[in-house]
């Protein structure tokens, strides 16, 4: 899959804004389309987020470095459909985000989008497994292809033990579990049901380094398997180098983000 | 799993809150359920108290006094009836039937009523049921005495106990009819009206501890009870009697008679259309117990609206999680709505469970001391119709934080960073 990386930089610095913006040219099925998105909030006189074009394929993996403040969190709102560009198309699968609803919008998250947070991913009163299976609650197809074969506590728990959380623990209670036991449970949530897409924001902030570099592997192993779009949000720049595609999200020039 | 169980789970989790809401709710819930069960069974007990008589005739005054004393053995006659009068109107063809009273003795707190044995004949109340005896039977000889259910109970008296009856209405030793004891023959079965709480005696009983009275006070010549039936025990003029008619379609024409009777004035009144009368005057003060549940009913409300609404902010985190797995608006609003119905139906059922188990604790008292049975039964259709605003209003209520907890959502997206 060839793919060619352009940064307009340039441009962007030009017109004191922040844009950032990736060029993937496409080959083959586009999972994530984005084309000359803009977002500014509510009486603000600069873009929060501005990128001209980003595209990803089935399976590919992106690393989109960024520190806080930097507008990641706007970019991964616009990505699931919480947020709609001010300008500009986000395309994900072929659906143009803008033209569902709102409800059409937390629909099509619910059914091809898994979301991991930094931390506190999971419910606390929900027992393990059934945090795994929650997304299955909210998606009539999720559910569907995660019981093709097998009961939805079946096909929790062999990814639960896929991403090597010891069966003891699949039963109990959130609050027993270590962070990165947790983290695991958030990326089985994700995964449950097969969406095409995985956002994982800041997921190792929480971790050592040791724990942290199981859990990458352990990330990439099974998006890999499952031929998932990996878009993954982090200020570590170490990371970086397991991906195949990065973005940088940093802040321009202080004395460029007058305005406001 | 289903939103409802997702809201339950999360309910169990924050249990201390929940249940301290789930207790205001409950507590309005038996206020107002509390309020409206008093209101109807004073309001049955009230009505419930003669039944079948046609009129009540007493001495000149108000209607309103009339029924009290005769009827609720409250207050005092202002006059008597004299005994000629009585026969004379009881002998009309119209009439069916009287039941002469006379008041004005006590016997340990409980009034004295001298009648005739007419009494147990016509006497009616409640459904138009007739009074029955519990124990024994009715009184024959001049000193019989018929106690009420609640005089025996509370004086612990049986048949064949003695009993004196004191002079007037206080129990001032000096006055009292020692000389001329009274023999319990017969206890009646509890009524819930004041039947329960008086002495009944045949009215030459009254007579006859009387005969060494004059103007209220001992005359110089005592004389002991059987010297006294020597006397002739008719009296010289009662306090008041009932009255029943052969045709109840001349009513008016008799009460009218009786009213404009030359040789002495008198009211004669229906007893419904009094006791309604009567009940209108106190009718404000149900409609302010009312008033006043409905605001702590209002001010449960609000607290479980300050409580739901401190809980948001502890929840944004698990409605970011649920937005993020799929969670669209409506569900956030339906969360928040679901858990209030299920904070609201468990009030309503623990304040349902709190009425009743309150209305079996506090049945005998109220009976005893109000004469008012908190009889337990089903919930009715204006009880169900209260229960059904409660909720309702909480629903309502809860689209509030629904929608709060929901732009929220919103304007956190799913990078909810606490």
């Amino acid at each position: 899959m060839g793919l060619g990386v352009g940064a307009i930089g340039s441009r962007a610095l030009s017109v004191g804004h922040l844009i950032y913006a990736v060029a993937v040219i496409q080959h083959g099925s586009e999972v994530v389309g984005l084309e000359r998105v803009r977002f500014r909030w509510p009486g603000q006189t600069t873009d929060t987020v501005s990128i001209d074009e980003l595209h990803l394929a089935a399976g590919e993996h992106l690393f989109v470095r960024g520190s806080s403040g930097s507008g990641k969190t706007t970019l991964l709102n616009l990505l699931c459909g919480i947020h709609t560009p001010t300008s500009g198309t986000v395309r994900l699968l072929g659906t143009d985000l803008a033209g569902l609803k709102a409800s059409g919008r937390d629909r099509f998250r619910a059914d091809h989008v898994g979301v991991v947070f930094q931390q506190f991913n999971l419910l606390p009163y929900l027992s393990t497994l059934e945090n795994v299976t929650l997304s299955c609650s909210f998606s009539g197809r999720k559910k569907q292809r995660a019981t093709e074969g097998a009961d939805l506590k079946e096909t929790a728990r062999r990814l639960l033990s896929d991403l090597n959380l010891d069966p003891e623990l699949h039963g109990a209670p959130v609050s027993k579990l270590s962070v990165g036991q947790q983290q695991r449970v958030a990326v089985a949530r994700a995964l449950i049901g097969g969406p095409e897409i995985l956002i994982a924001d800041e997921p190792t902030s929480a971790l050592d380094a040791d724990n942290r570099d199981r859990f990458m592997d352990l990330l990439f192993r099974e998006t890999k398997a499952r031929g998932c779009t990996l878009i993954f949000v982090s200020h570590d720049p170490q990371l970086a180098e397991r991906f195949e595609h990065t973005i940088g999200l940093d802040p321009v020039p202080a004395g460029s983000r007058s305005a406001s | 799993m289903t939103l409802l169980l997702i809201a339950l789970k999360s309910a169990r989790f924050r249990r201390t809150s929940i249940v301290l809401t789930v207790l205001a709710i409950a507590i309005s819930a038996t206020l107002l359920l509390g309020v409206d069960k008093i209101r109807k069974e004073s309001r049955a007990s009230f009505f419930n108290t003669v039944a079948g008589t046609d009129l009540i005739v007493g001495a000149r005054s108000s209607p309103t006094n009339l029924l009290l004393y005769s009827v609720f053995r409250i207050g005092n006659a202002t006059n008597n009836v004299s005994w000629e009068t009585y026969e004379s109107i009881a002998e009309q063809d119209e009439v069916a039937w009287t039941i002469p009273i006379a008041l004005g003795d006590s016997h340990r707190g409980f009034r004295v009523m001298g009648t005739s044995t007419d009494y147990f004949e016509f006497y009616r109340y409640g459904n138009k049921q007739q009074l029955s005896l519990d124990a024994g039977e009715r009184f024959e000889g001049v000193y019989d005495a018929v106690l009420g259910a609640d005089v025996a109970r509370d004086l612990g008296y049986k048949v064949g106990n003695e009993i004196v009856i004191s002079h007037g209405l206080t129990s001032a030793d000096f006055a009292d009819h020692d000389d001329k004891p009274f023999t319990v023959v017969g206890i009646f079965d509890r009524t819930g009206t004041p039947v329960d709480r008086t002495v009944h005696v045949d009215l030459a009983g009254i007579e006859a501890i009387h005969v060494d009275f004059r103007d209220g006070s001992r005359s110089g010549v005592p004389l002991d009870a059987e010297q006294a039936l020597q006397f002739d025990l008719t009296p010289t003029s009662i306090t008041a009697f009932m009255v029943g008619l052969e045709n109840r379609a001349q009513t008016f024409q008799v009460q009218r008679e009786i009213n404009e009777f030359r040789a002495e004035p008198m009211t004669a009144i229906l007893p419904g259309a009094t006791l309604s009368e009567f009940w209108r005057t106190i009718a404000p003060v149900e409609q302010v117990l009312f008033v006043i549940s409905g605001f702590v009913l209002f001010a449960g409300l609000l607290g479980m609206l300050t409580t739901i609404l401190s809980t948001l902010n502890e929840r944004r985190r698990e409605i970011a999680v649920l937005r993020a797995v799929g969670a669209r608006g409506r569900h956030v609003v339906m969360l928040i709505v679901l858990e209030t119905l299920l904070v609201v139906t468990a009030g309503c059922a623990l304040g349902v469970g709190m009425l009743y188990a309150l209305m079996s604790l506090a049945r005998p008292t109220v009976a005893r001391r109000f004469g008012v049975d908190l009889a337990l039964t089903w919930l009715d259709s204006t009880q169900l119709g209260i229960l059904g605003l409660v909720i309702g209003a909480a629903v309502v209520v809860a689209l509030i934080p629904g929608f709060i907890a929901y732009r929220r959502s919103i304007q956190d997206g799913l990078a909810l960073k606490v």
